[in-house]
């Protein structure tokens, strides 16, 4: 048997809506198969089962919002039993929210948390709830700032929470808790680099000079796949910041930023985004961009990213210098392309450039690390038949 | 295909394109990606749909020529008087 539990789909996700069941007890579901629809602040997202087997009891009615880690369904996996591998809690009680003051009481459910000696404390003076909390931590073990957000998020957010209506609303909330996360806890550096791309857009030009429109490809398309490979030369940014140490990623999936209509803004994963050619990495990118706008990507899309790309240059910006998402340890940034003056063999020429940039965790990699991940970025952008 | 249809199959992909804005209310002689806040993914997307509804492929070298709706609807009339009738019809 197998506990299919709420899956955290991002740093700021601390409970999500079950809106359907797309499986009954009896069916089959295969790993990686949709098997539920649950709606967090930023959209509804696809849930994907992380087993393969016949789905056992369902536990959870649709409607219910429950906090992440919760068990929402039994599967009956062959085999010896399995365990969601994502750190999550596991109280099977709906969400509740707790103003600040008074105590909190030590529910049995409480007592299979992992917590901190000194987050619980914490806990208990202020009255916190921690079966409401994801733990941050090693396991998903609760720690001091688990609790603090969670004191500052009953302090904001009145009770009741906020109506489906104001998704909006719930987003901003979302936003700026994780930001004010990665403000408050990870040590950013910059690193800029203006890229020469003169290559990359004559090369662009030509091919779908070459191409129907279906079959186009953009620009943007080229800087996701140099800031995927790149990450193949200088694979400490590939990786998340775990309580005090980092944890490299294997495998390259890149987020990307995608605005929303309306406000606000999700950055989900194009898995393994260095291994794609670039035809099929820009029917994904579209795919992604479609699904995001519609409010359909998949858990695994948003809970899955290990570097964030954003690229705000089509609305002017020359620049970006970016909070990384936690717990990411890198976010890579692109500005607008334009034109300017450029140095070749003594000659001055005009040329297309873009500038990029890094923002690093300091805990987990250097400047010189960034600055040598920029360098690659831009070889890599010289060589534009080769991504 | 007369010039009304012509302009209401546009007005079709910016709707799919653009489902929350007003379609109608767009004023033709200002630029779309100041209307819509279009980026080069929702404009590539404009561009597909267009081929689908109009048939028309336009080519990259052709994109300046397609900033607003009246230069839109300027641009595809002499596409459209390009194809064969068949296509056009």
């Amino acid at each position: 048997m197998a506990d299919f539990r709420m899956p955290s789909l991002g740093a700021d996700m601390t409970a999500g809506e079950l809106v359907a069941w797309l499986k009954q007890p009896g069916d089959l579901v295969r790993k990686g198969e949709v098997i539920a629809e649950v709606e967090t602040d930023k959209a509804i997202a696809e849930i994907e089962s992380m087993f393969t087997g016949v789905v056992e009891r369902l536990l959870i009615e649709t409607g219910a919002k429950v906090p992440v880690g919760t068990v929402l369904a039994v599967i009956r996996t062959e085999g010896p039993e399995e365990e969601a591998p994502a750190p999550t809690v596991s109280p099977p009680a709906p969400e509740r929210r707790r103003a600040a003051g008074g105590r909190a009481a030590r529910t049995p459910a409480a007592g299979r948390l992992r917590v901190s000696p000194v987050a619980q404390k914490l806990a208990d003076e202020k009255g916190v709830d921690l079966a409401g909390i994801t733990g941050s931590g090693p396991g998903g073990r609760i720690m001091v700032r688990d609790v603090e957000e969670a004191i500052a998020r009953a302090q904001a957010a009145p009770v009741p929470p906020a109506a489906p209506a104001d998704r909006a609303l719930r987003m901003r909330q979302g936003i700026a808790a994780a930001m004010s996360r990665s403000h408050r806890e990870i040590p950013h550096f910059h690193v800029e680099s203006v890229i020469d791309m003169n290559r990359a857009v004559a090369w662009l030009t030509e091919e779908n000079k070459q191409r129907p429109v279906a079959r186009r490809l953009i620009y943007g398309v080229l800087l996701v796949k140099a800031a995927a490979l790149a990450l193949k030369k200088v694979p400490d940014m590939n990786a998340v910041w775990s309580e005090d140490h980092v944890e490299l990623r294997r495998e390259i999936h890149l987020g990307v930023a995608i605005a929303l209509a309306g406000g606000g803004l999700v950055a989900p994963a194009i898995h393994n985004t260095d291994t794609l050619a670039l035809d099929e990495l820009m029917a994904r990118f579209r795919d992604l961009v479609q699904r995001a706008r519609a409010g359909r990507l998949r858990s695994s899309e948003m809970s899955d990213p290990t570097v964030t790309v954003t690229n705000l240059g089509e609305l002017g910006a020359e620049s970006v210098f970016g909070l990384i998402y936690p717990p990411q340890v890198a976010l890579v940034g692109f500005g607008r392309l334009t034109e300017r003056p450029w140095s070749v063999e003594g000659r001055v020429e005009v040329h297309k450039v873009i500038h990029a940039s890094l923002a690093g965790d300091h805990r987990a990699v250097d400047g010189y690390r960034g600055s040598a991940y920029l360098a690659e970025v831009e070889r890599l952008l010289q060589e534009p038949e080769k991504l | 295909m007369n010039d009304q249809e012509m302009r209401e199959k546009v007005l079709i992909v910016l709707v799919e394109l653009a489902p929350e804005v007003d379609v109608h209310a767009l004023r033709p002689e200002v630029r779309l990606r100041d209307q819509l806040d279009l980026d080069s993914m929702d404009f590539l997307n404009f561009l597909i749909g267009i081929d689908e509804q109009l048939g028309v492929d336009i080519p990259e070298a052709d994109y300046p020529h397609l900033a607003t709706l009246d230069s839109i609807y300027s641009y595809l009339r002499r596409k459209l008087a390009e194809l064969p009738t068949e296509k056009s019809s």
